[in-house]
């Protein structure tokens, strides 16, 4: 995947093809169908800006909820239209700067990678000194920092009683689109100097450093990169959901995200990709497992939260069987 | 690498197709879909409403001479899932209707999706005002915050005497904060003083120390204490406030009805009052008899609020279906839009312009670990 | 109630539920000291020692204080196993492979909590002895705050003494010093490693004990946040060293109950304290108050 010379012709062929599929999907299948497709693209988006941060520069973030809250709100709070504004508000009114604005989705959707990237540079700069372990759980707390900020400060996001009414823009369309415009920034990245940058730092930090690599830039840029897209991501998502609160953006959400970049390999984007559709789609398919099974002459009662539990055990079974297919940096001290 | 890549994402197209594809045929049966919190956050909820539309359906399975079947969805307490949820229910299963959810912003997600397939919903215990604002597809069997916030102001300053409250709210609820800021103003308009409210205090949903913040309510004395919240932390939070030697009456709203309140909350909750939909011991309807029988015979226990909501928004459609003589979504949609005087368990219900109950409260106190009936509150 | 009276009930509650946060910690940073792992799982294996005494009393007839005892037994060889299935595998394996397994295994044992256990909540039986309030002025104190800190001093006390003065204790300072010298002059590394997760495990689970104890409310989910400011207590008081585990989380605790004292308008803002503390002790000093100076192996 990483590093071919030119752009080669299966790429092409495999980008129309893809378009035409889109095509066609919109064209036949249904909305729930359609839905979930558009959720994949959305999901392609947030691995891929996963994987950016943890598969190819080595660093481990959890923070990917928070980004994308920041994302959501920014969407949300700039495409409402103004009387929905006064509607959502009416516990206690928005701060008087947003409430005459209504962005189209396009700017607004630009507007949310650029705040969530600012806020990936102004995190990122101070913690991304530390090492794995600590870099994870400081960059989980900002984004449980963040969730709790959002569900305070009402004249800004109306706290608990969520965004309801932002306008239902995304679609698979747009949905794909993000994602490809992020795969192909990805594979760009990653083909030119920084991508090597990144390689490096991923396999050995203190000799990339010794090479005169700018640890600290690279860092701080694929951070802000990822949080970038991570925002975009969340946007979509607002647009596609049309509301928003605060508590969908929990720890569990980013475990989601975790799991397709786990599945599809760290630092592999085509298996991000891959991985982001199927974990969109089994998480539908094997709603069977909560729901009771009739076997003609037994009822056998379903069990809701199979689902979950058979998820997390692919994700251990994948870690301990792939463990070498999960590059990492540092081998135990 | 890149041509089995291609050929995975064509594989996982057409197995969207064909692996969710429809299991419908053409037979007489009619959907209703319902998606409930069965697990996560908001899974007892879920599981109550959902006993009390099962208990509908056994009662009254068919209507228009067709036989009716529930299909019950998983939201996980989860925006994504319940928008994906509805999404099913209306394509895959092809449902004329819908029942959900418990937990407003739930509902709030399957909002869009509803109004766009023009498949009506009803919503069973949400309260947030903008579940049904500006969405004609949206429609509830029950009261909403503002009128049950208003409802034990009145209670607290009118049987109750008080003079000052501190309020404690969950943040991360919007019912809570909403219920909170409707009870302020009803009370201090009531007292008719401005500092009627001596504290507002707050804590997260999964919080379980909130000594912090009792404490300094303790110390600003209040008559009453005004909390809603999960049932989960309410009991804590009235637990530890009696351990700390505070002795006020505690007020709550609808979701405290529910046995593990009773249970978390021990000696500690007695006394403490709420207003709900419902109550098992003082039948409003006729309707109410036979569903608490039905309830008794079919669980062996007596039934609550939501199994009641759940209980009358199935029989609202069914209702609606009945006398529209049809099952088209659309037909459905207006046959609710004019729902008048509907006898349910939980009362007289009359949908107004948004969508939403216009009903009398209940409310209830903790009394010999049971829930008993005080008095019902009307609607102005 | 006199402003003394407010500041020392401030006072109790912080103790009581720093207290908490410590011996939960306290498991964390043994195993951390060892593997230089976050169990990710250690807040999920304190929920399972809860659901494991709430069965034990409820449903079989052994006396509650014999199951305060067996309940964190069983819970340590279920930490035990935990490390066999998911951790051991990948001794060898990058950092994060690990963190990534512990997260999926934390993942995994709530699911399986939902599953087993149901999503709804339950209510812990607290044995009436422990259930009484104590009032010192205008001081209340429940019966169980003033259990909770004597447990975690006398375990502090216990776990030193095991660590610093027997051949098993020398053992495990001698891994989390030097993982491969320890190695080769012939420790029992996997021995050693099973031990440290029992013990972490079990204290857990006595944790979990006294947090059923104080706070009677059982979810499948409850061990996530407890686990989390654990995590943070023991990133205060310096990661690996016990002593510093049990002030971190005190800190850690009376800092929570403090920020609600003084400054009442930002309770909402109650949870995210922890996490702030977190990255200003990270930013500060990495090393927390009672750690030893990491340097970065080459």
């Amino acid at each position: 995947m990483k590093s071919k010379g030119k752009p080669s012709v299966i790429l092409v062929v495999l980008l129309i093809l893809t378009i035409v599929g889109l095509f066609l999907a919109s064209k036949f299948l249904d909305s729930y169908k359609i839905r979930i497709i558009t959720l994949s693209g959305i999901y392609v988006t947030l691995g891929l800006s996963m994987n950016l941060i943890n598969g190819f520069t080595g660093m481990f973030s959890l923070g990917h909820a928070g980004f994308m809250a920041i994302g959501a709100y920014t969407v949300g709070i700039l495409t409402m239209p103004i009387s929905m504004k006064e509607m959502n508000f009416f516990m206690q009114p928005i701060v008087p700067c947003l409430a005459n604005v209504e962005w189209g989705f396009l700017p607004a959707l630009l507007a949310a990678g650029i705040v969530a990237g600012l806020a990936g540079f102004l995190i990122g700069a101070p913690v991304l000194r530390l090492t794995d372990d600590y870099l994870a759980i400081a960059t989980l707390g900002f984004a449980e920092i963040i969730r709790v900020v959002f569900t305070n400060t009402q004249s800004l996001t109306n706290g608990a009683l969520g965004l309801k009414g932002i306008p239902n823009y995304t679609n698979i369309w747009w949905s794909w689109g993000v994602a490809f415009v992020t795969i192909w920034f990805m594979a760009f990245l990653i083909r030119g100097s920084y991508g090597k940058a990144f390689l490096a730092i991923k396999e050995d930090e203190v000799a990339a450093r010794s090479m005169g690599i700018n640890l600290f830039k690279h860092k701080v840029m694929s951070f802000s990169f990822g949080s970038f897209f991570a925002g975009v991501a969340g946007g979509l998502l607002a647009a596609l959901l049309g509301t928003i609160d605060p508590n969908m953006f929990r720890i569990t959400l980013t475990f989601n995200i975790l799991l397709i970049v786990v599945l599809g390999g760290l630092g592999n984007i085509g298996g991000t990709v891959v991985s982001a559709v199927v974990v969109t789609v089994m998480m539908e398919a094997l709603r069977f497992l909560d729901e009771s099974i009739n076997l003609g002459f037994i009822q056998l009662k379903g069990i809701p939260g199979m689902r979950m539990v058979v998820f997390s055990m692919i994700l251990i079974l994948v870690v301990l069987i792939k463990r070498e297919g999960l590059p990492g940096k540092t081998k135990r001290v | 690498m890149k041509r089995k890549l291609g050929l995975l994402l064509i594989v996982l197209v057409l197995l969207l197709s064909s692996q969710i594809g429809y299991g419908q045929k053409a037979d007489e049966v009619i959907k209703i879909g319902v998606f409930e919190p069965m697990t996560g956050a908001n899974a007892a909820g879920g599981e109550m409403t959902v006993e009390g539309i099962e208990l509908a359906r056994e009662i009254k399975g068919e209507v228009l001479g067709r036989k009716v079947e529930i299909i019950v969805v998983d939201n996980k307490s989860d925006k994504v899932e319940a928008a994906n949820a509805v999404s099913r229910l209306i394509e895959k299963d092809k449902v004329v209707a819908i029942i959900g959810s418990y937990g407003s912003s739930l509902s709030m997600a399957a909002g869009d999706i509803v109004k766009k397939a023009e498949v009506p919903a009803v919503g069973c215990s949400p309260t947030n005002p903008l579940v049904t604002l500006n969405n004609d597809y949206y429609f509830r069997v029950c009261f909403i915050d503002p009128f049950q916030g208003t409802v034990m102001a009145r209670y607290a300053v009118n049987e109750l005497g008080a003079k000052t409250a501190a309020v404690i709210q969950d943040v991360t609820q919007d019912y809570s904060v909403g219920l909170s800021k409707y009870f302020i103003d009803a009370f201090r308009e009531l007292t008719g003083d401005r500092n009627s409210i001596v504290e507002v205090s707050a804590y997260n949903t999964g919080d379980q120390d909130f000594t912090a913040q009792l404490t300094n309510v303790k110390n600003k004395k209040p008559d009453i204490i005004f909390a809603p919240g999960n049932y989960g932390e309410s009991a804590l939070l009235i637990r530890q406030a009696r351990d700390l030697g505070i002795d006020v009456p505690f007020l709550g709203g609808d979701t405290w009805e529910a046995p593990e309140f009773l249970a978390i909350g021990g000696e500690a909750v007695e006394g403490a009052v709420f207003s709900t939909h419902f109550t098992a011991e003082a039948p409003v309807t006729e309707e109410s008899g036979v569903f608490l029988d039905a309830y008794r015979n079919k669980f062996g226990k007596e039934a609550n609020a939501f199994a009641a909501l759940g209980y009358d928004a199935y029989m609202v459609i069914l209702d609606v279906i009945e006398k529209a003589g049809s099952v088209d979504s659309q037909a459905i949609r207006n046959g609710l839009a004019k729902v008048k005087g509907f006898v349910g368990a939980t009362g007289i219900i009359t949908l107004d312009q948004n969508g939403d109950a216009v009903k009398s409260a209940v409310i209830n106190k903790v009394d010999g670990a049971k829930f008993v009936y005080l008095t019902t509150v009307e609607p102005d | 109630m006199g402003d003394f009276s407010i500041l020392f009930q401030h006072l109790a509650n912080g103790i009581s539920l720093g207290s908490l946060y410590a011996l939960i910690a306290i498991g964390y940073t043994m195993v951390y000291g060892i593997l230089r792992l976050i169990n990710f799982a250690h807040g999920d294996i304190f929920m399972l020692g809860v659901y494991i005494t709430f069965y034990g009393i409820l449903y079989t007839p052994i006396p509650w204080w014999l199951v305060f005892l067996i309940a964190p037994t069983i819970t340590g060889f279920i930490g035990l196993l935990l490390e066999k299935i998911a951790y051991k595998p990948l001794r060898e394996a990058p950092r994060t492979t690990i963190l990534i397994s512990a997260i999926g295994a934390s993942f995994f044992l709530q699911n399986l909590g939902i599953v087993i256990f149901g999503g709804r909540p339950r209510a812990f039986p607290v044995p009436r002895i422990l259930n009484r309030v104590i009032k010192l002025g205008g001081v209340s104190i429940n019966v169980v705050a003033f259990i909770i800190p004597t447990v975690t001093v006398l375990l502090l006390v216990g776990l030193n003494y095991f660590i610093n003065k027997t051949k098993t204790g020398m053992a495990m300072r001698a891994l989390a010093k030097d993982y491969e010298t320890a190695s080769l002059m012939g420790i029992d590394v996997n021995k050693i490693i099973s031990i440290t997760f029992f013990l972490g495990s079990f204290l857990a689970a006595v944790g979990g004990i006294m947090w059923g104890a104080r706070y009677p409310q059982l979810m499948p989910l409850m061990g996530t946040m407890p686990g989390l400011k654990s995590f943070i207590a023991a990133v205060i008081g310096g990661i690996g060293n016990i002593t510093g585990a049990v002030i971190g989380g005190f800190i850690l605790g009376l800092g929570e109950i403090m920020l609600v004292a003084l400054l009442p308008r930002l309770t909402g803002y109650r949870d995210a304290f922890a996490f702030v503390l977190l990255i200003i002790i990270l930013l500060v000093k990495p090393s927390g108050i009672m750690g030893d100076k990491i340097t970065e192996k080459v």
